[in-house]
This record gives structure tokens, sequence and C-alpha cells, in this order.
């Protein structure tokens, strides 16, 4: 039967090429694999192969000829004995995709917006003080006593005990299987240790500190973020990235950045950030035990930080839920990880004043708790936000844009997003200080927008 | 530990297979080149986009080493991936359907032709970035390893991943934790247009693992028989318990890199010489025809069969729908 040899798309974006050269002529056969013709396409010029056999009845297109949009017929192959009129009537255009009705983005009726926030555990519960060393610590223990697929890699994990102590006395009690010592090689063990998630594993990579987790970003976010999606639902991967993030002190411009902002942006990653130890046990032990892939953010400067915890035989806290530190009516201090310690220290200072402030911690940057965030700014019409990151493309500018789409006529002052620095972090011990989020800057933003 | 230069069986020869197993590793084969020249013509038709990475000239590579596999042994390569996934068993349809991006694809037309997966089939991918797969393929055998299972993980790369930094801490650290993971680099001499001469100091990719004490070896990829024999024997290594193993397949693609690959960086002849000398079909066919193991008309009927599959994932490929504009938003969390 006679068929014809449409022209071919040649490049991810070619819609027409210019039929360069023939390379047979009318009656001439032709083998599958051999080259019919010179086709320059949109990147390059390109030799176009017969798929099949048989003999070139008639040439449609002559060759010279620009403009020629794919999948117009440029010859007709038949077998032989077979005359060039027994080509089939031209095919309708193959089913080219239906435009893609975008979504509406502001289809719904906005709903009345109803903060999230409420107790972590019920009144009475029995406190002990620990540190978020030891609540990490606590949360990865009970974890691995519960799931024998959860397990610990990371520098120095082991026998170190912990580049920072948080893995302190886990490998006598779980043995090298479970806690398992690394070479300094971020990209490849990453890499392992997602490739093992694959696998049905739960690993917890330790990053001793989330700079060194940029030699491994290519598999935390293009392999173990995406997978999920890429396999259409099938292939997920339950896994654990934690570490100290951000500023510790005096150790440089490389030692010294905060990755909540980059880590946010990534669909497919749960990100969390806790400040207080209570928060740091809660949230990892739901880390690791969440199917997806988790960035968990700690702090060095807060692991030797004491808090109250609750003492409860499995106590977690959801993600996607905003705690209230202080309630408060002037203005909305919403923050995340060591912020939160600038924005209650500002609260204080601001009290002080005769200015009362809400403080509001995010705990997690994946989902983000917004109903908490704009049912507190429909409250107090003023918000501040508070972060040690860079300040372009940061969390609190993704906050103000989602404040102003949502709770735009509540707002009686613009929010002010109180950042780090747009500098590397210096060493010198007064330029870091410089460098870095301080509750004055706060307490200063806080009068701006109340114009006092 | 040795690397070798020749490994002892040199194919048809020396290898031990039944007339069976030549007629499977024919069938196979046949399948994935007829699969990848629908593919290419559907590309040309405008109903696959994007990338498209054709393993035409490759086939002998995947058939030899599934013929060493058993049940829970595992398999992850790069993005010219169509091949392995057909050869592990995994339904023409699904592949294809992904291909023209439509609901039945294997990833519901949300991978790709480089993202597809198969818990079922023990495929994991399908990776769009050189060499990424090289770890993740570790640790699969991690997890294997760890739950005291003897699953052999394949983690397939090419010549131009074999120079990438991820590859060498990983050859380090299942070494030093003796990973039962075979690493399979599929040398088919060019890295997208860069011949491995312009690209790799030293030719014998099989060496890389010397300075890890990885044993390793080089292998005909145009000789599905040389092959399995190679798969045989690094399988039974890391079975053992031994640790990683090397195997550099030397093979040839006979199409580009991609779809839109002018493919100047070679000459025609050198290409058509392969064909001509070279080729793994037609080096089994011949093997079938002269050994009486087949006829001229065994063959041919082989060959009916094998369009009949292709034309049916095509037509399954073109007539499933796209995915419901829903789909945007699922998956994307467990």
């Amino acid at each position: 039967m006679a068929t014809e040899i449409l022209m071919p798309a040649l490049s991810p974006t070619m819609e027409e090429g210019t039929l360069a050269k023939w390379l047979v002529k009318e009656g001439g056969e032709v083998k599958a694999g051999q080259i019919l013709a010179e086709i320059e396409t949109d990147k390059a010029t390109m030799e176009f192969e017969a798929v099949d056999e048989g003999i070139i009845g008639k040439i449609l297109i002559a060759e010279g000829t620009s403009g020629v949009k794919v999948n117009t017929p440029i010859a007709v192959l038949v077998e032989e004995g077979e005359s060039a009129d027994a080509a089939p009537a031209p095919a309708a255009a193959p089913a080219a995709a239906a435009p893609v009705a975008a979504t509406p983005v502001a289809a719904e009726a906005p709903a009345p917006v109803v903060s999230n926030a409420s107790a972590d555990w019920p009144e009475g519960t029995a406190m002990k003080t620990m540190t978020v060393r030891e609540a990490l610590r606590e949360a990865m223990a009970e974890e691995m006593r519960a799931d024998p697929s959860v397990y610990l890699m990371g520098e120095e994990v082991g026998e170190y005990q912990g580049a920072y102590k948080i893995s302190q006395g886990l490998l006598d009690e779980f043995g090298d299987k479970r806690v398992i010592d690394t070479p300094i090689t971020e990209h490849g063990f990453t890499g392992i240790a997602v490739g093992s998630a694959f696998g049905g594993l739960k690993p917890i990579v330790e990053f001793m500190t989330f700079n060194f987790a940029m030699q491994a970003i290519d598999q935390i976010i293009n392999s173990a973020a995406k997978t999920l999606y890429m396999s259409g639902g099938q292939m997920g991967c339950p896994i654990v990235f934690r570490g100290a993030n951000g500023a510790a002190a005096r150790v440089g411009a490389q030692h010294s950045q905060d990755y909540a902002a980059w880590y946010a942006q990534i669909p497919g990653l749960r990100v969390v950030m806790p400040y207080s130890a209570a928060d740091a046990k809660g949230l990892l032990k739901s880390a690791i035990r969440d199917p997806n892939p988790v960035i968990f953010l700690e702090n060095e400067i807060l692991y030797g930080r004491s808090f109250e915890v609750p003492v409860l035989d499995d106590f977690t806290i959801p993600f996607g839920k905003a705690r209230i530190w202080r309630e408060g009516t002037d203005v909305t201090l919403v923050s995340f990880g060591i912020g939160v310690g600038h924005a209650l220290d500002a609260a204080d200072k601001l009290a002080a004043e005769g200015i009362s402030a809400e403080v509001i911690d995010l705990r997690t940057l994946r989902p983000i708790d917004y109903d908490t965030v704009l049912a507190s700014v429909m409250k107090t019409n003023r918000c501040v936000t508070v972060e040690e990151g860079f300040p372009v493309a940061s969390i609190g500018n993704h906050l103000s844009a989602v404040i102003m789409e949502r709770a735009f006529d509540y707002l009686d002052a613009p929010v002010i997003n109180c950042t780090g620095k747009d500098v590397p972090m210096p060493y010198a011990a007064n330029l870091e200080k410089l460098a870095l989020i301080t509750s004055d800057e706060v307490v200063a933003a806080v009068k701006k927008v109340t114009y006092r | 530990m040795a690397t070798r230069k020749n490994p002892e069986t040199k194919g048809a020869q020396g290898a031990n297979v039944s007339k069976d197993d030549l007629l499977a590793y024919y069938r196979d084969m046949l399948l994935i080149r007829r699969f990848e020249e629908k593919a290419g013509q559907l590309y040309g038709m405008g109903l696959i986009g994007g990338f498209c990475h054709l393993y035409i000239g490759q086939e002998a590579v995947v058939v030899g080493l599934e013929a060493a596999t058993k049940e829970g042994d595992k398999r992850i390569t790069s993005y010219r991936d169509h091949g392995h996934m057909l050869a592990c068993g995994m339904d023409p349809k699904g592949v294809m359907a992904e291909l023209t991006g439509r609901e039945g694809g294997l990833s519901k037309g949300k991978g790709g032709s480089m993202h597809m997966f198969s818990k079922e089939k023990h495929f994991y991918g399908g990776h769009g970035i050189v060499g990424a797969q090289v770890p993740l393929g570790a640790g699969l055998a991690f997890a294997d390893k760890y739950n005291g299972n003897d699953n052999v993980t394949f983690a397939y790369f090419g010549d131009g991943a074999a120079n990438q930094g991820q590859v060498y801490e990983t050859f380090n650290m299942a070494a030093l934790w003796k990973l039962p993971v075979i690493f399979v680099i599929e040398n088919n001499q060019y890295a997208m247009g860069t011949a491995q001469k312009r690209s790799t100091s030293t030719p014998d990719l099989y060496t890389r693992g010397e300075a890890f004490g990885i044993p390793g070896e080089t292998v005909d990829g145009m000789d599905v028989l040389a092959v399995k024999a190679a798969s045989e024997k690094a399988v039974a290594h890391c079975r053992a318990g031994d640790g990683p193993y090397i195997l550099e397949i030397k093979t040839y693609r006979y199409r580009g890199h991609s779809m839109s690959d002018p493919a100047k960086y070679r000459t025609r002849e050198e290409v058509q010489k392969m064909r001509d000398e070279r080729d793994a079909i037609e080096h089994v066919r011949e093997l079938l025809l002269s050994g009486g193991h087949a006829t001229d008309d065994d063959l041919k009927a082989i060959d009916r069969e094998i369009k009949a599959v292709v034309n049916a994932a095509a037509e399954f490929a073109k007539e499933s729908p796209e995915p419901a504009l829903s789909e945007l938003w699922t998956d994307i969390y467990a």
C-alpha cells in the first residue's frame, strides 16, 4: 500500500523547515534507514532517513522549498508495481494537543480565614526541660526504635557521636548497620540515601551543616523531590535531610547561610524549621514518618538552648500548623527558626513601650500555615516578618505577597520584611553583628508600621 | 582483584545457550529496535515532543545483562531508557503512551521519555541528570544489603557520565560497604557529540574502579552472548557478597544523541560500517540460521509478531487521551 512520507519534526521546537535537498529520485528504490533528504531545521541541517522500504512513487515537495510545515506530505512511497496515485488521501493532522485551559487562579469565592493555631498537647501534661539537641536525639531514637527501616547516615554521626552531638549514643544503641559514618562526600552519600529510600528504607541524612548540602542539592531536588510526580505517583522518597542551617558565630561566608527560602520554593519537598525543643522533637518525629522528602533546618546556636517539652509517649507536631507564641493586638510578627527568638525579644521591648505584638512561629515553610498568619493580620492590620536569610526572594517577600493578595483591605501599613543583610557573611565580629537580623531592627520596623 | 582486558568468554563460541534462549534474545532485541524506530517515526509526526533518545544499536547490552537476572534484581539508568524498560518486561503500550504524553503512559504522561518507573519490574528510572543514577543505584543496592537479601542492582551509565564526580564518590562507598551493585558503563563512544578520545584522559573505562579495588572488565556489546556471560560473572560476584563490579560494554548508537542531533561529529560511513559489520541483531539472526535453530520463515514470523506488538503500542499511544487537567496537581506529595 502506498504511504505518504511526511515532513518530520526534527527538533523539539521545529514547526516548519526547508527541504534543502532530495537524495532520492522518483522511481528509486529505498531501504529502511537510507537517507532520503536533507532538511534544515531551526537548529541545524539534518539527514532524514526512511522508516520503511519501498519505491519513491512521487516527490511532492521540490528541493529548495522553504517553510514546509511539519507533517506536510513530501513524497509518496509505493510498493513494486504500484502507482503513486494509490496514496491515501492526506490524513488529518495528528491530534494536536488540545489547548490547555489554565485553571483560573481566583475562581473560588474567598473562604473566611480561620486560624489553625491550637494547643499542641493537652492542658495539664507534665513537662520537662530539655535542650533542642536532646529533643532531636530523642526524636530519632524513638523513631528508630519504632521502625527498623529508619537509619541515620552522615559525617561523624557514629563513632565521633555527632559533630554537634545530636546523634550521641545512637551508635551504641542501634549499631553500625543503622548509624552509618560516611566519607566526606555529600553528593555521593545523598544519592545513595535517596536510592535507598526508593528501595524502601527511611533514611535520615545528617548534613554537618546545610552549607555542605549544596554539593548534593541536585540529588535533593531532582531525585528526591521530583520522582513521585515524574513516576505518576508510583515511586515516593521517604527521607529526612537534617542539620545545622544558618549562621553560627564567626565562621565566615561559606558556613553561615540560611537556606529556608531555597528549599521552600520546591514542590515535592516538605520544609521544617523549628525554634523550640518541643517543636524540634514533635516535628522531627513527624518528618521521619512522613512519606515525602523533608528538609529539616536546625540551628547551631539553638542546639544548647533549653525549653519545656511535654512528657508524652508519642508526641508529634503536624506540618502546616503555626504556633502563636504570644498574642497581641497591634502588630503581627511572623518568623521561624532562630528568628522567632528575635521576634519574641522584640515583642518584650515593644510591650514596655505599650505596643502589643502577636508572635507567630510558622514552624514549617512547606506547607505554610497561611490562614493563621492572615487571621492575625486581619486582627492587627500590620505585619513585620523576621528571618535570618538574604532579603531577595525571601520567605518574608512571599508572605507579603500573600497578605497583599488575600488581606489587602485589612492592612493599615505596608508589610516590612526584616532579613539578614544582602552581603556574604563577614568574619569580623562587628561586621557579622551588623549583617545579622537583630531584635532592635524588628522593633524599628514595628514602629514604622505602627507610625510610632 | 584484577581488571582484565579480555573476558574468557568471547561470545557465541564459548557461551552455553539453548535455542530458546537465543530466540528470546532475538525477539527482545528486535522489539527494542522496532519500538525505537516507531518512536522515531511518531516523533517525526509531532506525536512525541521534547527530548527522545533512541537506543537503536545498543540492544544487546540490556538484553544480555537481563539474561542473568532473577526476580528482585533492580535496574536504574539514564535518559536513554526505553530499551531497559522493554528488556525488563515493562508494557510497550505504557512506555509508548508515556512518550506521547498520554494518560495511559507509565507515569500517566507526567514523566515523559526520560522518566518512567515500575515498582513491579524493579525499574527505578529513567533519570535526566547525567550521572545522578549512579549513587541512586548504589542506594538501591544499599537497601538490599540492609534488608539482608541477595538481590543485585544494575546501575547503567554512559561513557559521558563516567566523568562525573559523583560516580567516583559512589565507587568509593560501594567498595567500602561492599554494595551488591554492577556499574554498567554503556560506552557508545560519544557523550552527546563528544568522542570519547576528546573527553577522557585514559580510554579504558573498566579500569576506573582500580583505585577503589573494584574489579572491572570490558565486553563486546555487539555480541549478546558475550554480554550475558559477563553479566553472569558480575552477578555471581555481587550475590556472593564480594561488593561492586564494573562492566564496560563497548557498544554503538546508530541514531543521534537525541532527535535533534545533526550528527556532524562522526561520518556516515562510520555508522554504516557498524550497521553492516557489527549489528547485534544480525549477529543472532545468523547464529540462529547457521546453527539450524530457526528458518527464515520462523524469523519472519517473529518479525511480524514484533511489528504487531509495536503497532499496537503506537495505536494505544495515539488513542490514549491526554491526562486530565486535574493531574497537574496530583502526585506532588504522597
